[in-house]
């Protein structure tokens, strides 16, 4: 997102992105590791090949423990594949590139900061000078409607409102590609509802590309241009499902017909996968 | 064995190896350090002596009715004081403040008070342990979940029912980790009373041997309370484990 | 104002159990609050009192600052990596359960008596404490902390100085506050036996001539500090709390 000076305030312009190019690609990526006390390896991931296009809002959707973190952490950097490689903007990744925005699913907002130094946290690490700084954070605050909170600590916020903290530290990175993994898990079914016509609207103004993870199928069908279903462990994909609807989408399209037909062949789909876990269980 | 323990155990006697090496080849002088093998062979000859037999025998006995007086009225006065909130209220600053104090500077008011012997020993190791059991019987009480007593409740358990079968199940975890320190308070508090000015027990002979350059019967004693604290300490955590093994899914 | 009004209560009859208590024991085993006070009070405005609490001062300051030094860097070393701490662990805590007393002689054989000793029984009792609290306080922290560190790109030493360090401060401050007490406790016993200097000397010495309103007045003093010290730590505590 680029800022330009109109008549005296900030404003971002709206980049429109190339849907057609390739931003991310994942080939023939796997990931394992050797668990404690394990003779063997653990098969977390793979293969998987997934291509990513500009400004592309893409839903991963899988059972419990098959994998989707796993793919999170090869995507952002933090973890290396066992096998296969990941590039982002043409170059294989080996650690966490510039441009790319994680929101993890657990509360990451730093308890020690208010929120105002929470989103400016980054910023200032990488040497962002001070009056830019409180641009991009005043622009975040008020886009995330966190402008009244700026001096609270985050131990005195509500849930949902943490994670709008946690969005806005990534947001003021400008990052191109923005990976979430359930970041709405923790909230309740309105508040999700809600949190996720924000997302949509930071999806458009931003124009990044956007892969989130979530467990919650109407989410995915409701949000993303595509959605990707994950098999149990080691994950990968079994279906991709194309939704098609408008960039100027918000929730309301969960009373189309369409909607019911994406969230009916989805749960086709996982619901096998899903039944393999619990059997495993027990 | 994990790795830790192979490690820890690794680490443990490649110290006292050095240290033995040491002392064998006298970069360190005899009259520092003696070599933990002569220090354990002379420990073996004097306790099958029985040349230190009464000191132990006092210092034990001072240890065990100090931890037992602690223990117990700890557990009395805080299960009365957690009745009383009021009463918990305005104590609260005043425990947490407990142990800021140096206890052991009312060392010399016990003496005065009770002379040398069992009394000011064991009045100090009681003040120094007994405020630990009486916070952990105020933590265990207060984290007993309410649903258990509703659930006695609905049961319709006397009170009595429900303190013995619910209530002390659910906070012996808390309860014996107070035991645990007011088990070692009672200790550190025995054994230090005795160095500083005692006529006999454990902590008296070390300071005597130390006082006339008897570096291996100082030494000697010296193990034998480490090897103590070691025992009593594993011994309790067994049971600590055991306690808390039956409540982990 | 009103909130420690209960606890001032109890503290007033506390004053008067100790009263009580001095009437029925008697004032050679126990003076009465009003007469340890002015004992106090008379040994402020002579030097001898003043000398004393410097050199109690003196090695405290020293043992604490090695404490604090050795007892963070230790535990963050010892936090950071699982396996030197999971193997280090019993092994510190068997030290801790350990009478140090019993070391003492070891520790006067090697430093003499005097000042080292002292310092080096303060450090023995306060260092133990604030390294198992901060490597704790780092073994608990939040993984996700450390892992937006990395998603933000940070250098290692910018995760340290601003992600580690505050997100295990509230659990460092509460080892220090432990480890303060303790390292007090140490010098002072140190006094007790190893010095001719410091308060706890003044207190053993006073108890070798038979001067109890000495004891008293040393005791009551040591009383004070502690305690004012304990509560600035606690108010230190709660100001941490807003997280």
């Amino acid at each position: 997102m680029t800022f330009a000076l109109k008549g005296g305030s900030v404003e971002p312009l709206r980049v429109a992105p190339d849907t057609r190019t390739p931003h991310v690609t994942l080939s023939q990526v796997t990931r394992s590791f050797k668990k404690a006390g394990a003779k063997e390896m653990f098969a977390a991931l793979g293969p998987i090949d997934l291509t990513l296009n500009k400004g592309e809002f893409f839903s991963v959707v899988g059972p419990s423990g098959c994998g989707k973190s796993t793919l999170m952490d090869v995507l952002s950097g933090l973890a290396r594949p066992t096998s296969g490689e990941v590039m982002f903007e043409g170059k294989v990744i080996t650690s966490v590139p510039d441009g790319v925005g994680v929101v993890f699913q657990e509360d990451a907002s730093f308890p020690w900061l208010t929120v105002h130094d929470n989103i400016a946290f980054g910023l200032r690490r990488s040497g962002v000078e001070g009056a830019e700084v409180e641009r991009r954070v005043a622009y975040a605050l008020g886009f995330m409607g966190l402008r009244d909170f700026a001096g609270a600590y985050p131990a005195q916020l509500s849930g949902g409102m943490r994670q709008r903290v946690c969005i806005a530290r990534t947001l003021v990175m400008q990052p191109r590609l923005i990976l979430m993994d359930e970041p709405f898990g923790a909230l309740d079914q309105q508040t999700r509802l809600l949190m996720g016509d924000e997302l949509l609207r930071l999806w458009r103004e931003t124009g990044a590309t956007v892969l989130l993870i979530t467990h919650a199928l109407d989410e995915a069908a409701m949000l993303s241009d595509r959605v990707g279903v994950m098999s149990s462990r080691p994950g990968l994909f079994i279906d991709m499902v194309e939704t098609g609807w408008d960039r100027d989408r918000d929730s309301r399209v969960v009373s189309t017909p369409r909607f019911g037909e994406i969230n009916a062949r989805l749960w086709d789909k996982l619901r096998v996968e899903t039944m393999k876990v619990m059997g495993a269980r027990h | 064995m994990n790795i830790e323990s192979v490690l820890r155990a690794l680490l443990v006697a490649g110290f006292i190896g050095l240290i033995e090496l040491l002392c064998r080849t006298h970069v360190i002088p005899q009259s520092v350090l003696i070599a933990p093998s002569q220090m354990l062979t002379h420990l073996v000859s004097v306790v099958s002596a029985g040349v230190y037999g009464k000191d132990i025998l006092f210092s034990f006995t001072n240890i065990a009715v100090a931890a037992l007086l602690a223990i117990v009225s700890g557990f009395l006065v805080g299960l009365a004081v957690h009745s009383m909130p009021r009463l918990r209220a305005a104590l609260e600053p005043l425990l947490a403040s407990y142990y800021a104090v140096p206890t052991f500077i009312f060392y010399p008011v016990f003496i005065v008070v009770f002379g040398v012997g069992h009394g000011s020993i064991i009045a100090i190791a009681v003040l120094l342990a007994v405020v630990a059991m009486i916070t952990a019987t105020l933590t265990g009480l207060d984290r007993i979940p309410g649903v258990l007593r509703k659930s006695a409740a609905v049961m319709r358990m006397s009170r009595l029912q429900t303190a013995w079968r619910i209530e002390l199940p659910a906070a012996l975890p808390y309860l014996f980790g107070g035991v645990k320190l007011a088990v070692a308070y009672a200790f550190i508090g025995v054994i230090a009373s005795e160095f500083i000015l005692s006529g006999s027990g454990i902590g008296y002979a070390i300071a005597f041997a130390y006082n006339n350059f008897e570096s291996d019967n100082m030494y000697a004693l010296m193990l034998l309370v480490l090897i103590s604290v070691t025992l009593i300490n594993a011994a309790l955590n067994y049971f600590d484990r055991r306690l808390q093994a039956r409540r982990q899914r | 104002m009103l909130r420690i009004l209960p606890t001032f209560l109890l503290v007033v009859a506390l004053i008067a159990a100790w009263q009580g208590l001095h009437l029925v024991i008697g004032a050679g085993a126990l003076t009465s609050p009003w007469m340890t006070v002015s004992h106090l009070a008379s040994m402020m405005a002579t030097g001898d009192l003043w000398s004393n609490v410097g050199a109690t001062a003196k090695a405290f300051v020293y043992a604490m600052g090695l404490a604090l030094i050795g007892g963070i860097v230790l535990g963050v070393l010892l936090g950071v990596n699982r396996l030197a701490g999971a193997v280090a662990e019993p092994i510190l805590l068997n030290l801790y359960a350990i009478p140090k007393v019993t070391l003492y002689p070891l520790v006067l054989l090697c430093f003499g008596l005097g000042l080292s000793s002292k310092v080096a029984f303060g450090v023995m009792h306060g260092l133990i404490p604030i390294l198992l609290f901060t490597m704790n306080a780092i073994r608990q922290m939040r993984p996700v902390y450390l892992r937006t560190a990395g998603t933000l790109r940070l250098t290692p030493i910018q995760s340290l100085v601003h992600v580690l360090l505050p997100a295990i401060l509230p659990e460092v401050v509460a080892g220090v506050r432990l480890g303060f007490a303790l390292t007090l406790l140490g010098v002072l016993i140190g006094e007790m036996f190893a010095s001719q200097r410091g308060l706890g000397y003044m207190a053993v010495n006073a108890m070798g001539l038979g001067d109890i309103p000495t004891i008293m007045s040393v005791a009551l003093l040591i009383t004070i500090i502690a305690v004012t010290c304990n509560s600035l730590m606690l108010m230190l505590d709660k100001k941490l709390q807003h997280r």
